[in-house]
């Protein structure tokens, strides 16, 4: 059984009903068996992997569990593997920083959105399966894992399953796992088709998203029927938001126009036709990050250049004719 | 004195000793740098005694509400907690306040605004304290709040003090007041609430003395004035508060009010135990005043050839809850409405108001940072309507020395205005070169990946400030100053003492510097600033160079005329013209006679010294006319920007400055002041607001009160020009606000160029750019 420390502190939330200090159980399991076993005893076990989001919760005194899950122990978690079908098993331990610098070529839009979060501190230290254990709908990652198509690895003592990131947010902050169930990784199709990512806040660097948007296209689906570009909307909404409708437009767009085949440059209407419909598919709100009509607007504007730069690049990849 | 048991956080021997060779002009090490550098030096928040408690405050979440109940039962009853205090624990006067005594220690029957405390809890563990805190119940009856500044001057509004709700209303009328003119401009311009966001939080150690007293270590601005407020709030007279000052992490203004001073000696008097108290970043959010936000309306009249006529202007600040230094602010802004610019004919009226609002308060450059976003506007708008370079009609109403200010003052030292916007317009602009590939971090959104130079637009913008320097009004201004010189180790040394604060500033520096320049020693030792020495007035007004660096001058001179009486016993009538140099007393002619350490032998010097500028005069209360300013301080700016119009986002390209320091005392630090104080500028035209809805702050957090980060701080190539002042010590002029005042104005008016908006609000945020500000 894994390690247990006993800390010290305080607890907010029960604090009128018991002893105003209490034990608190530091759990450093060394395996995924550990780690799952612990999770499944102690279900009210919260997991900390960098702790960007947890310890700023603790420091705060706004939350005070009984029992923190350690797990940096876990070597597995910080670990990327191929998937043999060319994708990549994205270990929910690896911090922002190796993946820019490890999976930049084959990640290219998680890559852009890791590089927009935080400070290089916070990125040597944050992770994917942290932002998809907060599920902050401002978390950076999120749009990314939208557009892609990605999965998300959950497990528990139970066992193994897998959920398409699109099924994972379910509401502000919250998300389908499970309590016994601990983020292990997030499985990332392979491409070699372009991806972007954007992001708006109000200074250059180190700033929250006041909304973000993700571009995938996925040519290798133009003969199957499916939707052949993804998107991602992020802090526009309760829950990171795919724009279905804009990629049902532009799925459209491109298979009327043979344009998987022979690209050409990409009529300015239908940019502006699809960034339309990227906004339309937000619900943002007013904070006091931006306005609501703000986000909007600017999602559009977004969703127009990140098309316009995936598919330039597609283009010079295929040809030269988008000139 | 009661000697501290535990670790400090004063200035260690080895923070003060400079062991550099730099006079006045070089700019030699400072001796704090390596520590800080290093993370080794004691900030305010690192004191810690091992027998101390924990004090918290407990503040109001209300804006305004009456107080109908106060019961701390439940608190008390917490294992682990020492006192839980009230308004009614307060020994003396239950009220402090920078200018006026009006604001309670901790609330009676009413809070004006959210974040007022109402107890204090001190406990044996933070944690336990903050529990104990959550178990104070208080009965509050919710008010409306009083949130517009305009409206509780002139509106139909409840009175939240006796008075009513004008702080303080101040009108400057000269010449024609019914001027009329060729071309006539309008505007009305807002400035949002800035932070000083300093990094330090609000912290100190206060512990008790065996005398009755108590001995306190905080981070402040000015240990005086705290000192004279603790005791009327303690009720104890000046030998029983004793007040010694922790490394400071930033001021800005910030720290001239009190925060944890009288809380913290309440709790330690109270307990018998040392109290320490450090405020986390939220709280320190609620913990200290802000910059006041204003609503200026302003009406410029010229001749055709673009010579100002008149200037009217009706200016409103929001001095929030309670007085702190709001009628300074008032004075400023009315004083320096008009800008450095020669006007015969002014209207200026300007409020500041109480409302139910955070308290407003000291940030650099106050009241002249707000005026000139106002008249800089104005200024370019005029120069539109006439058809003129903006550059050119500032040339043309730029005032010089010997203008007239609208206060009647006449401007007695060098006021190279023209001069100064010709040194940032002369300068080569950055090239404009986005070339194939795109670096993102030459973008505006950065490394946000929000544009690759599509819709992005360059624009230029130019702006001019003035601020007084020194303490105004007829304020008596004083610094003290104590020098020892004697042989210490066979070499001479001296020892400094004043109560000035250092905040990060130089000023520690500066004091080495005049004393090797004037006694040619080069070991000199600061003593940590304290009470037990008279007042050194605040570090604030951009006066500390100014004030303690005179004091020290003048000590400096009393020293050497003890060291030549003493050569003189010694060495019999000496040749004229004595001169301390290198450890030596030197002869005009004659050169070296003998060395300092034989004529000092075994005497000790030791001279205090209290020195004044000169003296200013109150306003008239009709007209606003008097010498009302000891100097004032210029600095122009020209801001680079460039603007993705379809996004708003802004990167400044480039920020350069011109200003005129009389004298450069350090080079280097006054780099850092000019380069620190642009960059708070830049801050507060494109990202720093603490916004607030009906009272009530709504992004106390770094995540969400933004600040610059290096990404979006541009090159900033600065001139300084060294005109000196005959009526200042080295002719020196104070720098350290002039920067904070035109840098803002200047991104905005580049801003405006960029996107051809009017963007008559400060700071500018996408959503202005964009129109999706609803």
């Amino acid at each position: 059984m894994c390690t247990t420390y006993s800390v010290t502190w305080y607890d907010t939330t029960t604090w009128y009903d018991s002893e105003e200090i209490r034990e608190v159980d530091f759990l450093r399991p060394s395996s995924m068996a550990e780690a799952l076993a612990a999770k499944a005893e102690r279900p009210d076990a919260v997991p900390i992997a960098g702790g960007t989001d947890v310890m700023v919760e603790l420091n705060f005194d706004r939350t005070r569990p009984d029992a923190l899950l350690d797990l940096t122990g876990i070597a597995e978690l910080a670990e990327w593997s191929d998937t043999g079908d060319g994708g990549i098993r994205l270990g929910a331990g690896v911090s922002y920083t190796r993946i820019i610098t490890e999976l930049g070529q084959r990640l290219p839009g998680l890559a852009m959105a890791s590089r927009t979060v935080g400070s290089p501190q916070i990125r040597n230290r944050g992770t994917v399966g942290g932002n998809l254990g907060a599920a902050s709908p401002a978390g950076d990652t999120h749009p990314v894992l939208l557009a892609t198509g990605a999965s998300v690895e959950l497990a528990s003592t139970r066992g193994l399953r897998t959920v398409p990131a699109e099924e994972f947010y379910v509401g502000v902050k919250r998300s389908v796992l499970a309590p016994d169930e601990l983020i292990t990784a997030v499985l990332l199709p392979g491409t070699t088709a372009p991806q972007q990512f954007s992001k708006i806040g109000t200074r250059n660097a180190m700033v929250i998203a006041v909304c973000s948007f993700a571009i995938a296209l996925h040519p290798e689906q133009a003969a199957t029927g499916n939707s052949t570009v993804g998107t991602g909307i992020g802090s526009a909404g309760p829950t990171p938001l795919r724009a279905t409708e804009a990629e049902r437009f532009l799925t459209a767009e491109l298979a009327n126009a043979d344009q998987w085949t022979s690209p050409r440059a990409l009529d300015d209407s239908v940019r502006r036709r699809f960034g339309d419909l990227v906004a339309a598919a937000a619900s943002p709100i007013d904070d006091v990050r931006g306005s609501a009509a703000y986000r909007r607007h600017a999602l559009a504007v977004l969703a127009r250049r990140t098309l316009g730069w995936a598919w330039w690049d597609y283009c010079l990849e295929r040809t030269s004719r988008c000139a | 004195m009661t000697s501290p048991t535990g670790t400090v956080p004063t200035r260690t021997a080895e923070a003060t000793t400079g062991r550099a060779s730099g006079g006045v002009g070089d700019s030699p090490q400072r001796p704090d740098g390596a520590l800080k550098v290093r993370g080794e030096f004691a900030y305010s928040s690192d004191a810690w005694h091992e027998d101390m408690l924990w004090g918290t405050t407990l503040r109001s979440p209300y804006a305004h509400a009456r107080i109908v109940s106060i019961d701390i039962t439940e608190a008390l009853r917490v294992p682990g907690v020492y006192a839980v205090l009230t308004h009614a624990d307060v020994p003396g006067a239950n009220l402090h306040g920078l200018e006026r005594q009006d604001q309670p220690v901790l609330a009676v029957d009413v809070v004006r605004y959210h974040g007022e405390p109402v107890a204090l809890v001190a406990a044996d563990h933070p944690e336990t304290a903050r529990r104990a805190m959550r178990r104070i119940e208080v009965g509050y009856e919710v008010l409306p709040p009083v949130s517009d500044a305009e409206q509780a001057v002139h509106g139909d509004v409840p009175a939240l003090h006796p008075g009513g709700n004008v702080v303080r209303h101040v009108r400057v009328v000269r010449g024609d007041q019914d001027a009329t003119a060729d071309v006539v401009v309008r505007g009305e311009y807002q400035v949002g609430m800035q932070d000083q966001a300093f990094l330090g939080p609000e912290s100190g150690l206060a512990m008790p003395a065996e005398d009755g007293g108590v001995d306190l270590f905080v981070a402040t601005q000015w240990l005086h004035v705290d000192q004279q407020q603790v005791c009327i709030a303690l009720g104890l007279p000046p030998d029983k508060v004793r007040i010694t000052l922790a490394g400071v992490g930033g001021a800005f203004g910030g720290r001239e009010d009190l925060s944890i001073q009288v809380h913290a000696c309440l709790l330690a008097l109270h307990t018998g135990k040392p109290v320490k108290m450090v405020y986390n970043r939220e709280e320190s959010f609620y913990g200290h005043v802000h910059r006041h936000p204003a609503t200026l309306y302003y009406e410029h009249g010229a001749t055709h050839e673009g010579k100002l006529v008149y200037v009217r202007s009706r200016i409103y600040l929001d001095g929030g809850a309670y007085t702190s230094s709001t009628p300074a602010v008032v004075g400023n802004a009315a004083t320096l409405g008009v800008g450095p610019y020669d006007v015969d004919n002014v209207t200026i009226d300007c409020w500041g108001a109480y409302t139910t609002n955070p308290p407003c308060g000291a940030m650099r450059g106050f009241g002249a940072v707000q005026a000139a976003f106002a008249y800089e506007s104005q200024m370019d708008k005029l120069a539109e309507a006439l058809g003129l370079d903006p550059v050119e009609v500032r040339l043309r109403n730029a005032m010089s020395e010997g203008s007239v200010m609208p206060t009647g003052q006449v401007v007695d030292s060098p006021a190279p205005v023209a001069e100064l916007l010709r040194l940032v317009r002369d300068r080569s602009l950055p090239t404009n070169g986005h070339g194939e590939s795109v670096d993102l971090r030459a973008m505006p959104g950065g490394v946000s990946n929000t544009t690759h130079a599509e819709n992005v637009v360059r624009g230029v913008g130019y702006a001019l400030g003035v601020k007084n320097i020194c303490f105004s009004e007829g304020f008596d201004d004083y610094s003290t100053a104590r020098l020892r010189l004697q042989v210490v180790g066979g070499e001479p040394a001296v020892e400094v003492h004043t109560a000035a604060v250092e905040v990060g500033q130089g000023l520690v520096t500066i004091e080495q510097q005049i004393v090797r320049t004037e006694l040619g020693v080069e070991r000199v030792t600061l003593r940590p600033a304290d009470t037990t020495i008279d007042s050194a007035g605040g570090t604030s007004a951009s006066r500390q160079t100014y004030m303690t660096g005179g004091a020290v001058l003048a000590a400096c001179r009393a020293v050497r005329d003890r060291v030549f009486a003493l050569a003189r016993a010694k060495l019999g009538p000496e040749p004229t013209g004595l001169s301390l140099v290198g450890g030596k007393i030197v002869a005009a002619t004659g050169g070296v006679l003998a060395d300092l350490v034989d004529v000092l032998g075994g005497n000790v010097i030791d001279e205090t010294v209290q020195w004044r500028h000169r003296p200013t005069t109150e306003l008239d209360p009709e007209t606003g006319q008097g010498f009302a300013h000891v100097q004032y301080g210029f600095a122009a700016h020209r801001a680079v920007v460039d603007v993705d119009v379809e996004l708003g986002l802004v990167k400044v390209v480039e920020l350069a400055c011109a200003q005129d320091v009389g004298r450069a005392m350090n080079p280097k630090a006054l780099l850092g002041q000019i380069h620190g104080g642009s960059t708070q500028g830049l801050g507060l035209a494109v990202m720093e607001e603490i916004q607030v809805s009906d009272g009530l702050i709504r992004n106390p957090s770094f995540t969400d009160y933004l600040i610059p980060t290096i990404l979006d701080t541009p090159p900033m190539p600065v001139d300084v020009l060294e005109l000196a002042d005959p009526h200042a010590p080295y002719g020196l002029r104070g720098a350290g606000e002039p920067p904070a005042i035109s840098s803002g104005p200047a991104v905005v008016a580049a801003i405006r160029a960029a996107t051809g908006m009017a963007l008559t609000r400060m700071p500018v945020r996408p959503e202005h750019i964009t129109g999706t500000d609803h």
